[in-house]
């Protein structure tokens, strides 16, 4: 069974943040567990074929969750998950920031301000992410990454495909 | 000098050129009545996003009008494209990982 709920992303017009959202047919219990338990994080937050493993989680306000992103060829890269406000099945807000395997935040790339809202629909959850950065330039920055990723991933796509 | 259209979105006056561009093609002076900058700053941004390639202008009678040129803005729309589909991969891992819960818990009853 696959889903046909489609994933927005629009740019906010004051341009440093882009917004997500996208519906889940899961109960909003749910849904938050798997936004919040790291175990379960760690089966979908990396897209394919990059897989997450967290090193710690501490879900609370002032807690962090650290975890690594691993690629295909074994290369890996932390990020760390400052919580900074929680409402319980309601809404997340974080600063989330590469760094090294003990948190220490590596400066060249922008932090990411998130907020995650969450709200239960008729048939199931809806889920609201706005990503906010600190400029424009930031955003641009991230983007090009995520396309870099993008492009990395669709070359794993077609890997899968060619083994086939 | 680089000129590219993420240069041209990386200014907030840009950014509301563009913005009152989508509504109707608009003369220099009247872009520059929604500002309270310079008539010459104005223009300044106005001929950057000329030369980005997002604006062109068409000349009524004696007046230039300003509109937005649609293709280069579609570019925009593209270079959000693969932060989606990271995005859309990563949601419809939890699409599966819902429907391996909600089996497991069939199991269990």
């Amino acid at each position: 069974m696959s889903s046909t709920n489609e994933t927005k992303i629009t740019k906010d017009p004051a341009g440093n943040k882009l917004h997500v959202t996208r519906d889940f047919n899961a109960p909003l219990p749910d849904v938050w567990e798997a936004w919040t338990d790291s175990s379960l994080l760690d089966q979908w937050w990396a897209p394919k074929p990059w897989r997450a493993e967290t090193k710690s989680m501490d879900f609370k306000v002032g807690g962090l969750w650290l975890y690594s992103m691993i690629g295909p060829q074994g290369e890996r890269s932390y990020c760390r998950v400052d919580f900074q406000a929680i409402e319980t099945e309601k809404s997340i807000s974080s600063v989330a920031a590469f760094c090294d395997e003990d948190g220490n935040l590596t400066d060249d790339f922008p932090k990411m301000y998130w907020k995650s809202t969450f709200a239960a629909t008729a048939t199931g959850t809806s889920v609201l992410v706005e990503i906010a950065f600190d400029s424009e330039a930031d955003l641009e920055k991230i983007v090009q990454m995520g396309f870099k990723e993008g492009f990395t991933m669709a070359l794993g796509n077609l890997d899968e495909i060619l083994a086939q | 000098m680089r000129r590219d259209v993420f240069q041209a979105i990386a200014d907030p006056t840009r950014r509301a050129i563009l913005t009152l561009l989508t509504l109707q093609a608009m003369t220099p002076n009247a872009l520059a009545e929604n500002f309270d900058s310079s008539r010459q700053a104005v223009s300044k941004h106005i001929q950057i996003l000329t030369e980005c390639g997002l604006i062109k202008q068409t000349q009524t009678g004696r007046e230039i009008y300003y509109n937005l040129d649609t293709p280069k803005m579609k570019e925009i729309d593209a270079w959000l494209e693969p932060f989606r589909k990271l995005w859309e991969d990563r949601f419809n891992q939890l699409d599966d990982l819902f429907i391996n819960l909600k089996n497991k818990k069939n199991e269990q009853h």
